[in-house]
Formats: C-alpha cells, sequence, structure tokens
C-alpha cells in the first residue's frame, strides 16, 4: 500500500499507541488543563451548596456537631482522656484534618466510575479529577480550620486548663495537611483505578475508612492507648501525621521527627505505586468500567 | 512535511465478550505471567472477525482489525458503515478515549471530538458556567473561552437563558449549546459522531454550514461519522466504509455511498408480517409491485398492503405510505386522505388496498418505505412502521453504468427547434 514513506522527517503532535511506559506523566499537558482544575474546583464547591440555605455553613455546622457527639459519648460517658486537652479542642482538632482525608479519599476513589460519562466522550488527563477533588477540600479545610482556630483562641480565654504558647512549629501546619492531601490522593487513585475492574474494594472502602478513624489517634489518644496498641499506631503513617498536626497547632507535645519522616517516606513511595495503576488504567478503563 | 494530518497504522482493538466478573481475574493472571516469561498475550490471537450475528467461539473480539488510513489536512472525510462495524471505536481511539490494542495513530495538532455533545454539563451550574466547564474539558484554555463567549451563545440561541440552571434548559437547548462550545473550539482535527441527528432542521442547516466553514476556510480536518447519507454526501469529499472492524473501501464519497449501500442494502418487494401493529392496526403484509421480477425507471409502482383495523371509533381512519430514497430523503408520501377513498371502519377484519403511483420516474436507487395510520385526519400517525418494505428501482437498459445525480429519472427528449 502506500504508507512506506520516510517518517522520520515527519513530526507528529500525538502519537497514540497501545503500551507506554510506567511513569511516563505527561507534565506539559497537565499545565496545559490547569484551567480544567480550577473549573472542577469551582464545580465542586459552586454545585455542592446551590440550593441550600445555609451554604457553604454546613462546612462549620458537621465538624461541631461530630466533635459534640464525640465529646459527649467518648469522654464524658466514656472517660478518655485528651492529653490533657479541653476535650471539646482535642475532637475538633483531630477532626479537622481527618475530614480533609476521609473526604478526599471518598471522593477520589469514585473518579473513575462516577466520572465514566465523561472520560468515555473527551479526553483529558484523568489526574485532573483526584486532584481538583484535593484542591477543592482544601478550600473546605480551610474554612474548617478557621473554625479550629477561633476555638483555640475562645478555649484560651475561657478555659482554666489550657494555655496556648507560641512556638516557632506551628508555621509548620501546612506540611501535615500537604502530607495527608497526599495520602488522601495516592490511596484515592489507587482505590479509584482498581474498581474500574474489581468493584469488591469500594464495599471495603465504605466501611474501612470509617475504622481507619480508630487507629489514626483522631479521636483517640495514642498516649492513653495500652502498649501494644500504641505500636499499631506508630506504623500508621496516617495516625503520625495527624498527631504532627495537633502537635504544630496546639503545641501541646513536642513534635515525633523520626516518625514525620518515617510517614513522608512512606508516601513518597505510596504516591509513586499509584501514579503508576492510575496511568495504567487510564488507558483502557473504558473497556472495563 | 507532507499534508498528511491522520495516519492510521495496522490499527487493532480487541474487547472482551461476556461480563467481568470473577473470570477475569484468572485471565489477567494468565495474561501477567505469559507476560513474566516473554510470551504473547494468549488472548490477543488474531482472526476473529467480528460479525455480531454469528455466535463466537472465543472470549474476546477484534472490533477494529488492521485499519490503516491517512487524512490530508483539510479534508472532510466520512465514516460510513451499520451499526458496530467499529466507526464509534475508530473515533474513541482517535479522541483518545480508550488505547488500541496494537498499531499506532499519528496527528498533527489538537484532536477535539464531538462524540456526544453536552458531555460533563452540570446541571445546577448556569449557561454561562457550563461554557467555560464544558469549554475547558474540550481542552480550551479560559482565555480562549473568555473570547468566544458572546459568539457561542448566540450560535446556540440562548442569550436568555445564560444564567440559568442548565437543569431548566429543554433538550434542544443544552445541544444546541454543545455544539456551539465544541464547533468554537479551533482544533486541527475536529471528531464528529452523529450530532447532527438532534436539534431542529435550522440547526442541523446551522451545524453542517458551521463545519464546511471550519474545514474549507479554516484548513482544519474534520472526521465525521453519521447513518445519514444526505448529509455525508453534502459535507464529505472522500469516505471510508467500515464493516466488521474492517476498511472494506476508501475513496470518494459517492462511490462509498454506492458500495455501502449495494453491500448493506437488501431488496424485499414482498413483506408478510406476523405480528406487526399496535392496539390501533396489525399490518399484515406490504408488497410492490409484487408480480413483476424487478422494477424499472419509468414503471408504474403499484403498493398492495393488507391490514386490519383493532378498534372502530366514529372517526376516519386513513392509510399513508412514505417513500424514502437511500440517502432518507422522503421523495413521496402518498394516502388515502387525499385519494377519495374511504378504508372501512369495521375491526378485526382484513383488508387489502392498492396504491397505483403513476408516471414516478424516480431515479434508479434502493427505496425504503414508511407506513403510517393517521385518524381523524389529523397529522398525528397512531401508527408508525418504518423500512416495512425496501425494493429497488433499476435502469431498464444498462449500456454503461451511468448513475445520475438526483431524485428523478425523467423521460427526456432532446430535439432540434
Amino acid at each position: 500500500m502506500m504508507y512506506k514513506q520516510k517518517d522520520s522527517s515527519e513530526s507528529w503532535d500525538i502519537v497514540i499507541t497501545p503500551k507506554t511506559s510506567l511513569l511516563s506523566i505527561d507534565w506539559k499537558e497537565i499545565w496545559r488543563y490547569r484551567d480544567l482544575l480550577q473549573m472542577f474546583v469551582r464545580r465542586d464547591f459552586v454545585a455542592q451548596y446551590k440550593q441550600t440555605i445555609l451554604g457553604p455553613l454546613w462546612f462549620l455546622i458537621q465538624p461541631v456537631f461530630t466533635a459534640y457527639t464525640y465529646f459527649l459519648v467518648l469522654n464524658r460517658m466514656g472517660n478518655m482522656p485528651t492529653d490533657g486537652l479541653p476535650p471539646f479542642l482535642f475532637y475538633i482538632a483531630g477532626l479537622t484534618i481527618w475530614n480533609y482525608f476521609a473526604t478526599c479519599l471518598t471522593a477520589t476513589s469514585d473518579t473513575f466510575i462516577s466520572n465514566a460519562h465523561i472520560f468515555g466522550k473527551v479526553y483529558f488527563p484523568r489526574i485532573i479529577v483526584p486532584l481538583s477533588i484535593v484542591v477543592s477540600n482544601l478550600i473546605k479545610f480551610g474554612i474548617q480550620f478557621l473554625l479550629l482556630i477561633f476555638f483555640i483562641i475562645y478555649f484560651d480565654w475561657k478555659s482554666p486548663d489550657f494555655d496556648f504558647h507560641w512556638h516557632v512549629n506551628i508555621l509548620l501546619f501546612p506540611i501535615p495537611v500537604l502530607l495527608i492531601g497526599g495520602f488522601a490522593l495516592s490511596s484515592g487513585m489507587l482505590v479509584s483505578a482498581m474498581t474500574t475492574k474489581y468493584r469488591d474494594l469500594r464495599f471495603l472502602l465504605a466501611f474501612g475508612v470509617q475504622l481507619l478513624m480508630y487507629a489514626s489517634a483522631v479521636i483517640i489518644s495514642p498516649n492513653s492507648v495500652p502498649e501494644k496498641y500504641a505500636t499499631i499506631l506508630k506504623f500508621n503513617p496516617i495516625a503520625n501525621i495527624v498527631e504532627f498536626f495537633k502537635a504544630t497547632i496546639l503545641n501541646h507535645q513536642s513534635i515525633d521527627w523520626p516518625a514525620v519522616i518515617y510517614s513522608t517516606a512512606f508516601l513518597i513511595v505510596f504516591l509513586l505505586i499509584s501514579i503508576i495503576i492510575f496511568n495504567k488504567t487510564e488507558k483502557t478503563f473504558m473497556d472495563t468500567v | 512535511m507532507s499534508d498528511i494530518a491522520i495516519k492510521i497504522e495496522h490499527l487493532y482493538k480487541q474487547y472482551r465478550l461476556g461480563v467481568i466478573g470473577t473470570g477475569t481475574l484468572s485471565h489477567d493472571l494468565n495474561r501477567f505471567f505469559a507476560k513474566l516469561m516473554g510470551k504473547d498475550d494468549p488472548y490477543a490471537k488474531v482472526g476473529e472477525v467480528n460479525d455480531r450475528t454469528q455466535k463466537s467461539t472465543s472470549k474476546y473480539v477484534w472490533a477494529l482489525q488492521d485499519i490503516n488510513l491517512e487524512v490530508k489536512q483539510g479534508e472532510v472525510l466520512g465514516i460510513i458503515g451499520k451499526n458496530g462495524a467499529g466507526k464509534s471505536t475508530l473515533l474513541k481511539i482517535l479522541s483518545k478515549v480508550t488505547a488500541p490494542t496494537k498499531g499506532s495513530i499519528k496527528a498533527k495538532g489538537r484532536i477535539a471530538s464531538l462524540l456526544e455533545v453536552g458531555t460533563g454539563f452540570h446541571p445546577e451550574l448556569t449557561g454561562r458556567e457550563n461554557i467555560f466547564l464544558n469549554g475547558a474539558i474540550l481542552g480550551m484554555t479560559k482565555a480562549e473561552i473568555k473570547a468566544k463567549l458572546d459568539e457561542i451563545v448566540a450560535f446556540a440561541g440562548i442569550e436568555k437563558y445564560v444564567d440559568t440552571p442548565v437543569k431548566r434548559y429543554s433538550s434542544g437547548m443544552k445541544v444546541r449549546l454543545g455544539f456551539a462550545i465544541a464547533a468554537h473550539l479551533e482544533p486541527e482535527i475536529l471528531v464528529v459522531d452523529e450530532v447532527l441527528a438532534v436539534g431542529d432542521a435550522e440547526f442541523q442547516k446551522k451545524a453542517i454550514g458551521k463545519m464546511q466553514d471550519v474545514s474549507k476556510n479554516d484548513g482544519r480536518t474534520v472526521l465525521f461519522v453519521s447513518h445519514n447519507m444526505a448529509s455525508i454526501e453534502a459535507l464529505c469529499n472522500y469516505s471510508i466504509v467500515m464493516n466488521n472492524g474492517c476498511l472494506e473501501f476508501n475513496g470518494k464519497t459517492s462511490e462509498a455511498i454506492d458500495y455501502y449501500l449495494k453491500t448493506n442494502f437488501e431488496s424485499t418487494p414482498i413483506k408478510h408480517y406476523t405480528n406487526k401493529g399496535n392496539e390501533h392496526i396489525t399490518l399484515h403484509s406490504i408488497s410492490v409491485n409484487k408480480n413483476s421480477k424487478a422494477i424499472y425507471i419509468g414503471d408504474e409502482l403499484e403498493f398492495e398492503v393488507t391490514f386490519e383495523l383493532k378498534r372502530t371509533t366514529k372517526t376516519r381512519f386513513d392509510i399513508s405510505l412514505q417513500l424514502l430514497n437511500e440517502k432518507n430523503v422522503v421523495v413521496a408520501t402518498v394516502s388515502t386522505a387525499f385519494c377519495n377513498y374511504e378504508i372501512k371502519n369495521i375491526s378485526e377484519k382484513k383488508q387489502t388496498i392498492v396504491f397505483r403511483l403513476q408516471n414516478t420516474w424516480l431515479n434508479e436507487g434502493y427505496y425504503s418505505v414508511i407506513f403510517r395510520l393517521v385518524e381523524n385526519r389529523a397529522n398525528r400517525a397512531v401508527y408508525r412502521g418504518d423500512d416495512v418494505l425496501t425494493f429497488e428501482i433499476k435502469q431498464k437498459v444498462v449500456q454503461e453504468y451511468i448513475k445520475t445525480n438526483g431524485i428523478l429519472r425523467p423521460n427526456v427528449i432532446v430535439e432540434e427547434k
């Protein structure tokens, strides 16, 4: 046939082939689609509270009520210690960062299945969707973080057993937020890539997230659990990050740096693996979803 | 540099038949071990032809087989084929929605697809917000969209509703908006799949005009899939015909359409039905010129219809037949309503009527018939049967094969004056 032309002299902008190398991420392409990321963030944020009266106020109501419930059940009725902090403050600090992780994880883990109708029609770098979820929830986290600061000031002023001491460590608080966002992104991407073919993981995730909260130092202080369980908590990178976050912002204990380094290393490996799997799935998931 | 915009080489796509369930894991593992040992994929054997009417022996099927194609820049290429011929799979691979199993596609410039317009509209967001969202999904930057916002809104004709949530739009408005966004995308290569089937006549005209504009004035390449031969013919200079995952014909559009119709159109001038109809009517049989072997240009057409009314009312019933040519253009409508014939208003009794069409002079080609039952001289049909009959009109004397253009082929006498 007539396809024996010199191919090397031609420059093609797009080459579509079955296989790519494992780690080929087209960063340039992702950057080109940055406006899409922004639009997705806007959509997630705006659309969520359309036709509600209270609107974004729900961001504040949720954590306050949840923290108060834990305060009543665990502290008042169960007498669980809270690291010497006012119980309500202890719970709301843990919940603020945990909520960010949990909502990101559940939303990103649905990436492929809930966007199948779009993914089946147009191409854009799929990673934009989980990224946009992590970013749009960051806004939500920001609002809840302001609430947390409000309560820190309030308890500093009102409560006799809490005195806020300024320390330079407080400025480190964005690090645990980024780390936990990274964990939510990578585990969400991993789950979403795997659920395209095997839906089993969705069931596991639904209650897995709830159970993980108890093992992540969110509402139970690792200092108050028996020795043999405490080692489990030590190896849970999420628990380490939650502790790290509390240590920076509340400044009630010193930062456990080895644990932080361990969690960061864990995250880097984990992120690499999930990007590889996500990328592999992205190319053919339409045939299996 | 040549002026080739898209180059497809030895493209294959394999799909798995049946459901994905517990068995998939074992296949995945087999595949993994074969890869580990350096063997070929055990499930990727070439050979199975994708004919969906035949029961398959293998669990995998080739939706595309060895597609080779070059498309020149600025060309509008039509893609013709039956349902399941692989047209959409090809477009899906082109728009990077799914990856091929083997082979490659190379292209110059941005590829944008109009596989189904309005993809990714968020019902809660307003028209304006959705233009930005949808445009970004299709690969436009915010600045590009901003520059074209007014043009898009005007093209879609939704000025009044820009700030209304899309969930309050009519379906036609959504489609128009979706097409308008995509049409203003300005990619180098545009992939279009059956979008013109929706929208009213005015919008269809606008859409076809826009697509012609895009290819002629801006030198962009368009790939166009449609079942409507008339719009393929209007838009495309060259077309390909696909069948069972293979590219069967590549050439001028008129020849491609001929090839497609010849291989896919069945002429059945007598049709008996056992279970056709609804609560108003049963259609038993329909035929055209049932006593002649072939129908030639200029022949009187004699349609015989046998039917049975299911219920009687005081209103009048009329039977109408619509003749469509191969491009789905209605060439004639005949009805008892304008022929001074009243069909007997009795139920549960077979009646046969004959329509004689004199001096038709329809051009050679393939025709299909739509059967309709109309109540009370209204415009609305209470029953409609599409393609109840298909037949071919031939040239009487075929000295050399010349097919004239046009719907009619009148008998012409030329003389000196």
